[in-house]
């Protein structure tokens, strides 16, 4: 069964007040996508690819994709099933 | 005005976290167990399905594959269930300050005092239930009542993921046709000697005369019909409460069956570096040592002696562990596991009364050492520093009692008697 759980390198910022903000993903194959908007943050666990975190809707050319900072500081993204 | 309390229970937690983690194994029998290698083969927990083939809390693994064949068997991971249970605690913490959990899965919350601005028990009940399934990805129960006996039976009334009211309007309905021991504290014993006198239910436990049952269990009798009757006026302790500590203790199951005196010193040492760490953590000496030891036929037994001085030092309480050992065992069987543990406990500090024939020098020495040996661990690791006997069985000394040490439920008495009877009369 192909892995649906899939660690990413992430660039993110923190504001002088703590708030922690990812502005890009890596992909494994090296392409950089640019988060053009966050609209939601929420802990949330994530069925599809097994885990918990905090889940950043991250708007990345027009669609919506679901971003996961999981307890362990490691980032996570659900595998898109073909 | 009436209280409401509310008890939470995570669905088969450890079963439900590894299959969260796990998307792959969903639709297959799994069972948490521990590491059969390490002989510790047992089933912690299981899935739905694991349950629905017969399979039991605390079967040998071997057994379960027996009624279940095509069980999935993974290992513990205890660092994730106790993150999982803080995360719980955080989303409990959002309704009230009131919350005592109950082992790592379970809690009492009281949230009488949250009725204004968060709703009624139901409504918080709902709430909880639908945001531990969205953020964690777990499911619960939850009891609600306005006392924690019922709140906990509700809990258990319906699994998984469902909640229970149990009111003064409809517990005669619902507690009282249940066995009388699924009530807390009927164990097995209590229920033979209850069942015996013909009661069965609950309900015939609540309309038994409160002074037979004195007759029959003593004090707890008076205790279990507050129970049946939805008396219980224990409060939810607050969430950082922590009832005094009465003794500590580590015990373990060896690797191996241990057939002579020096497997037993190896292990006695392990555990007696652990009590002593943990005695000096907490500030405190034991004024007596208690060992118990079972068999591999599993029959065990407890023996207990006061010491001259109260002690923190790993040496003196191995030692004195080894005499009661001594004194006690025969031989007539392998050992499967042993237990130290320090009892009647003083503050470090306090004053003690010198002893002509002791040589404090010594002691003091000692103790410096042990303290020595506490940093050390706290800075390399608990295996860069390790006694000479411990290289005689690798095998058997792997054991760090102090970390791999778990945390087991609170007893409901633990902070003494607050049910609201009054059990002196």
């Amino acid at each position: 069964m192909a892995q649906s759980k899939i660690y990413v390198k992430v660039t993110a910022v923190f504001t002088p007040d703590g708030e922690l903000t990812p502005t890009s993903i890596t992909w494994e194959d090296g392409r950089t996508f640019e988060i053009g908007k966050i609209t939601d943050r929420r802990r949330a666990a994530s069925l599809k690819a097994g885990g918990t975190g905090i889940r950043y809707t991250c708007m990345i050319w027009g669609k919506e994709h679901y971003l996961y900072y999981e307890e362990n500081y490691k980032w996570f993204v659900e595998a898109k099933n073909e | 005005m009436e209280r409401v309390i509310l008890h939470s229970d995570m669905n088969n937690c450890y079963a439900s976290i590894e299959l969260l983690h796990h998307p792959e194994l969903r639709g297959h029998p799994v069972a948490v167990g521990g590491d059969p290698e390490a002989r510790h083969g047992i089933v912690l927990a299981k899935d739905q399905l694991a349950k629905k083939a017969g399979v039991k809390t605390g079967m040998a693994l071997w057994q379960a594959q027996q009624v279940c064949p095509g069980i999935i068997f993974v290992p513990p991971h205890m660092d994730l269930y106790l993150r999982f249970s803080r995360l719980a605690h955080e989303i409990y913490a959002d309704y009230t300050d009131l919350q005592e959990p109950f082992g790592l899965d379970e809690c009492w919350l009281d949230v009488t005092a949250s009725h204004s601005y968060k709703g009624d028990g139901m409504k918080i009940a709902k709430e909880i239930n639908s945001r531990i399934k969205s953020e964690l990805g777990v499911t619960v129960s939850i009891g609600v009542s306005w006392n924690k006996i019922f709140a906990k039976l509700g809990s258990d009334y319906k699994k998984p993921d469902a909640i229970t009211e149990i009111s003064k309007d409809n517990f005669r309905q619902i507690v009282w046709p249940l066995p009388v021991g699924d009530l807390l504290y009927v164990g097995s014993a209590t229920r033979r000697k209850l069942n015996h006198c013909g009661i069965c239910t609950i309900g015939d436990l609540a309309q038994t005369e409160p002074e037979l049952l004195k007759k029959w269990l003593g004090k707890m009798g008076l205790v279990l019909y507050m129970f049946a009757n939805g008396q219980d006026q224990t409060p939810v302790s607050q969430e950082d409460y922590h009832a005094p500590i009465k003794s500590i203790g580590n015990s373990t199951t060896t690797p191996r069956d241990l057939e002579t005196e020096t497997d037993v010193k190896i292990i006695v040492y392990a555990l007696a570096e652990s009590v002593s760490a943990r005695l000096r953590e907490n500030n405190f000496k034991g004024q007596v040592i208690e060992l118990s030891v079972r068999d591999n036929e599993l029959y065990s037994f407890t023996r207990q002696h006061k010491i001259a001085s109260p002690t923190d030092l790993t040496s003196e309480i191995a030692e004195n562990a080894m005499e009661l050992f001594r004194n006690n065992y025969r031989w007539e069987k392998p050992i499967r596991s042993v237990g130290v543990r320090a009892c009647d406990l003083v503050q470090a500090n306090c004053p003690v009364q010198l002893d002509l024939f002791q040589n404090e020098e010594r002691r003091e020495r000692l103790h410096k050492m042990d303290v020595a040996v506490d940093v050390i661990r706290r800075r390399f690791g608990y295996a860069s520093i390790q006694r000479g006997m411990m290289y005689q069985d690798r095998l058997l000394s792997n054991l760090n009692a102090k970390e791999d040490h778990t945390v087991h439920p609170h007893g409901y008495f633990e902070a003494g008697n607050r049910t609201g009877v009054n059990v002196m009369c």
